[in-house]
């Protein structure tokens, strides 16, 4: 089937089988390897992409669902070479990742929170990225960075 | 956070305090920009245009016997393009050698590539397929006509040694892999003047490390060899072992570990079935081929830890004084001995924690079951040990009385009794002997986070709400040997090349070594590269794992930067007509002349710091560099270029600790636990980043209490695993963690130069005895036991309902 999907302000059209992952599809058919895959069946949200700034789990979205869509991934939110987001900055600066795989999920679900939640508590922080499993820091620090990002204006 | 450097034997912190400013700081992580940008390379990311993709076909049974397997339909499908069962690796399909043998291992058993004859578990590998892409090999794997006849199943540690209990391996009488039986003192004779004996059963069930990235390996024929991405915690043991299996020079077997998704234990495993069989398949086919493991396979292909189930009796005094402890217990091998003993020694080893515990016999037995291979899971044995200590501990604070903080008080080894030995010989063949420590100092500090702490809890308890505490100590054997080795090298640029052997899956190394190295040169940290995990930088190598890669890897880099700076010095005193004790290296320069302690130069390329002597000369390091690597003339410095290689192998482990305790509150309706507050004082010695060893410690304080309140592999009496979903083995989420507070000791190592004891394992190590006591204190109304761990709502609720 034919799909037409903006991914990170860029038209594609691909040819592809219906069965084919939206996480399949940007990574392997448009090799953007900064989308991470770490449960295939929805639970661990390291896979999670904009779709029309909503957030989704690509893992659980076929890529013939995109026709006519906006995706944004990780490598979306990075004005230029060099830069970080906010968001990426205070991950930065409070030590909000470690291996660094499940991170480009929480950065994804994070963005459009923030954006309706300017001013978060940690308790609605905790809750917001209960979707999203990280093995390695204990989200302590994630919670930080969030804090952070918040602080310095909503992560926007 | 508060750091109180306190030196026992100290020699080690010293050095690390006058050479490098940079080590005991926090830098915010070089790696980081790369992986927040979704510029990583994990194994998944490697592509190359003719890459093949396999799939395994795993066995559905326990334990059958294999009557035949029909490829014909598979290799039917269009796109697929090969169908291996054992037949065709011949000799290369095993059995692997046992990674660790050991005396007591009586009956060792490696893994083979692909199942012959017998499946010994769900997910052995039975066939694999290789097709143009993953879904079509997918497609394929379900298209393996395998005729199995389903035999019955050793499954449970107690079902597997009973006499009738079915045979994992022909051959090994009982299920029992091995028999371990170590006596220090006489227990028996001090038992004979007990004041009081207590007795209990202990158990700790299975669980997954769940590392967020599964297991992958790519091989790529490329030249005349072969360049192999794998997701593994040791690349260049894996490299050295594959070679020789498939009989190439080492030359010709590059392997990369690229960035890792974590690995937390299982990702050291040598052999994994498909570390064999992608390459295998890459040659064999001339095409690049990759394997991702998918989650549902990671849960019955990946190795697990953690069964054990010991019966234990303590001897005390009157005083509380721990006489003597003996213990029995049965650990669960799984269906194959890769790592033989190691982990059940760990647990023997560790299990005397801070007391002086002079009259101890353990006994255990290694026991084959007809589920998923057993290795290594951050922790390694160690929370067993912890667990039945800390537990014992509590009931001798019970039975007589005391506070459990005082009891343990009364039995710490000193802080003027190091080295302490233990009578015991460590996983790593060495005595296990306490390099240092200051158990009551953890004490105090631990009391001292606690203010307060028991007010909230009567609070909470007036108002009819089930809220307790509970406390663990624990001293764990880190960076155990046998070495690691770092090569580190100043570029013409300026820039400094660091590489190891060891691969990082979010240890922050690309940073921690950098502050070690980037202090000794004096250049600027983002001016130091490391490389780890590639055999092609750097050929000399065991791991990360055991806590070892800051002792062995940070001390390595330590030698060799020094050795790069003394000759650094010397090329550039020739240059600049001095002594080389003349030179500074600071600013990415080396100084000569300069007034001591003169401002620092703006940057590499600065001038003379401002205010100098005319007498001031300086040459940048790269430059040095250079002029050691002459291209006319002849070499006047020895070896060319600023490089050295320096290797760090330690005489013993060292003995990191910590006390940790939490506030748990019970649900009365659901017996839904939940950890309000949890406290950490920590000592690993000298910290390389504070940030990072927070970090460590609150990932291992997450598994840990995962481990404790959610964590289970359940298998049915069949050996089937009912858990292989993120559904069903919860792993814990940011709603079920609470902030965690944390505070420093610190007694350097004196067995290495930078006084490092390590911290990886650190936070999840006393978690199950911590939680145990905290639920027990909560439900005291109840009088419950908690003898087992993980616990779920379901069984606490049980507990509530007698």
């Amino acid at each position: 089937m034919k799909v037409t999907v903006a991914v990170n302000g860029t038209y594609y059209t691909r040819e592809v089988e219906p069965r084919l992952l939206l996480s399949d599809f940007l990574r392997h058919e448009l090799g953007l390897t900064g989308t991470h895959v770490g449960c295939e069946h929805g639970v661990c949200g390291a896979c999670t992409v904009l779709v029309d700034g909503q957030a989704v789990r690509s893992c659980l979205t076929f890529a013939v669902q995109m026709d006519g869509a906006a995706v944004t991934t990780v490598e979306g939110l990075t004005p230029a070479e060099g830069e970080l987001h906010p968001l990426q900055e205070a991950f930065r600066e409070a030590h909000g990742l470690q291996c660094g795989f499940c991170t480009a999920g929480f950065l994804m679900t994070l963005v459009p929170y923030l954006a309706e939640h300017p001013n978060p508590s940690e308790a609605e922080i905790r809750e917001a990225l209960s979707g999203n499993i990280c093995r390695c820091t204990g989200y302590q620090n994630i919670v930080k960075a969030v804090q952070l990002a918040a602080a310095k204006g909503g992560g926007r | 956070m508060s750091v109180d450097v306190r030196e026992r034997r100290g020699e080690g912190a010293e050095a690390a305090r006058s050479r490098g400013a940079l080590i005991g700081q926090s830098p915010r992580r070089l790696e980081d920009a790369r992986l927040l940008t979704g510029r990583g390379l994990f194994v998944d990311d490697v592509q190359r245009p003719d890459m093949l993709h396999a799939a395994v076909v795993r066995s559905p049974h326990a334990h059958a016997r294999i009557q035949g397997i029909d490829v014909s339909a598979a290799l039917a499908l269009p796109g697929v393009v090969a169908v291996y069962t054992a037949a065709d690796l011949g000799h290369l399909n095993g059995p692997f050698s046992v990674l660790i043998p050991h005396d007591d291992l009586q009956h060792g058993r490696g893994l083979s590539a692909l199942a012959v004859e017998k499946v010994r578990h769900v997910g052995e590998a039975v066939a694999l397929v290789v097709a143009s892409d993953r879904y079509i090999a997918e497609d394929a794997a379900d298209m393996v006509a395998v005729e199995y006849e389903p035999l019955p199943a050793a499954v449970g540690l107690e079902a597997a040694v009973a006499p009738d209990a079915p045979l994992v391996h022909d051959g090994v009488p009982s299920n029992v892999a091995g028999h371990y039986v170590r006596n220090v003192g006489d227990y028996e004779a001090v038992r004979r003047q007990a004041h009081l004996i207590l007795k209990e059963r202990f158990r700790v069930d299975r669980g997954a490390a769940s590392p967020m990235e599964t297991r992958g390996v790519v091989a790529i024929p490329e030249g005349r060899g072969l360049t192999m991405y794998v997701s593994t915690q040791a690349p260049v043991a894996l490299r050295a072992w594959l070679a020789a299996w498939f009989d190439l020079p080492e030359m010709e077997l590059r392997l990369i570990a690229p960035d890792v998704g974590g690995g937390f234990g299982p990702k050291v495993m040598m052999m994994y079935p498909e570390e064999v069989l992608v390459p295998f398949a890459a040659m064999r086919l001339k095409r690049p081929v990759k394997w991702i493991e998918d989650r549902r396979e990671h849960f019955v292909a990946t190795t697990h830890e953690r069964e054990q189930v010991h019966d234990v009796e303590v001897v005390v005094g009157a005083d509380g004084t721990l006489l003597g402890l003996k213990t029995n217990f049965l650990y669960d091998s799984g269906a194959y001995s890769p790592y033989g003993i190691q982990i059940p020694i760990i647990s023997a080893t560790t299990l005397p924690g801070p007391y002086r515990l002079r009259n101890y016999s353990v006994e255990f037995r290694a026991v084959y079951t007809n589920t998923p291979t057993v290795a290594v899971y951050r922790g390694a044995g160690r929370p067993h040990g912890v667990f039945v200590m800390e537990r014992m501990m509590d009931r001798i604070a019970e039975a007589l009385g005391l506070a459990p903080m005082e009891v343990r008080r009364r039995n710490f080894i000193q802080p003027d009794q190091f080295p302490w030995d233990t009578g015991l010989i460590y996983q790593d063949w060495a005595p296990c002997k306490y390099d240092s420590g200051d158990y009551p100092a953890l004490a105090d500090r631990l009391e001292r986070m606690l203010v307060g702490v028991a007010d909230e809890v009567a609070q909470a308890r007036a108002a009819g709400r089930l809220v307790g505490v509970g406390m663990g100590f624990y001293v764990e054997g880190a960076g155990p040997g046998p070495y690691e080795g770092v090569r580190v090298r100043v570029e013409p640029s300026g820039k400094v090349q660091v590489a190891t052997g060891v691969g990082t899956q979010g240890q922050s190394h690309f940073t921690t070594l950098a502050q070690v190295v980037a202090g000794e040169l004096g250049v600027a940290l983002d001016q130091v590269h490391v490389v780890t995990g590639d055999t092609a930088a750097m050929g000399w190598g065991i791991g990360t794992f055991a806590s070892r890669a800051a002792v062995l890897v940070g001390n390595a880099a330590y030698l060799a930067a020094q050795a790069v700076a003394e000759k650094a010095r010397t090329v550039a005193a020739a240059l600049l007509e001095c002594t080389p004790s003349e030179v500074e290296l600071r600013g990415g320069r080396a100084w000569v002349g300069g007034p001591a302690g003169a401002g620092e130069p703006a940057g590499a390329g600065g001038s003379a710091p401002a205010g100098a002597r005319e007498t001031v000369r300086s040459l940048p390091l790269g430059e040095v560099a250079r002029r050691a690597n002459p291209l006319r003339g002849t070499l006047a410095f020895g070896e060319p270029g600023l490089e050295a290689t320096k290797f760090f192998s330690p005489q013993q482990s060292t003995f990191p600790s910590g006390a940790h305790a939490a506030v748990v509150e019970v649900d009365r309706g659901t017996g839904f636990a939940k950890v309000l507050r949890y406290f950490v004082v920590h000592d690993c010695g000298t910290m390389i980043n504070p940030m990072v060893v927070e970090g460590q410690i609150h990932g291992g304080v997450a598994q840990g209490l995962g481990g404790a309140l959610l964590e289970k592999l359940v298998f049915d009496e069949e050996g089937q695993l009912l858990t292989t979903t993120f559904a069903d083995y919860l792993l814990p989420l940011a709603t079920d963690i609470p902030a965690i507070e944390t505070d420093h000791i610190t007694t350097t190592s004196p067995l290495n130069p930078l006084g490092i004891k390590g911290a990886g394992e650190a936070g999840v190590i006393p978690c199950h005895a911590v939680v145990a006591a905290a639920l027990e204190d909560a439900l005291r109304e109840w009088q419950v036991r908690i003898s087992e761990m993980p616990i779920n709502p379901c069984r606490i609720w049980e507990l509530m309902q007698r």
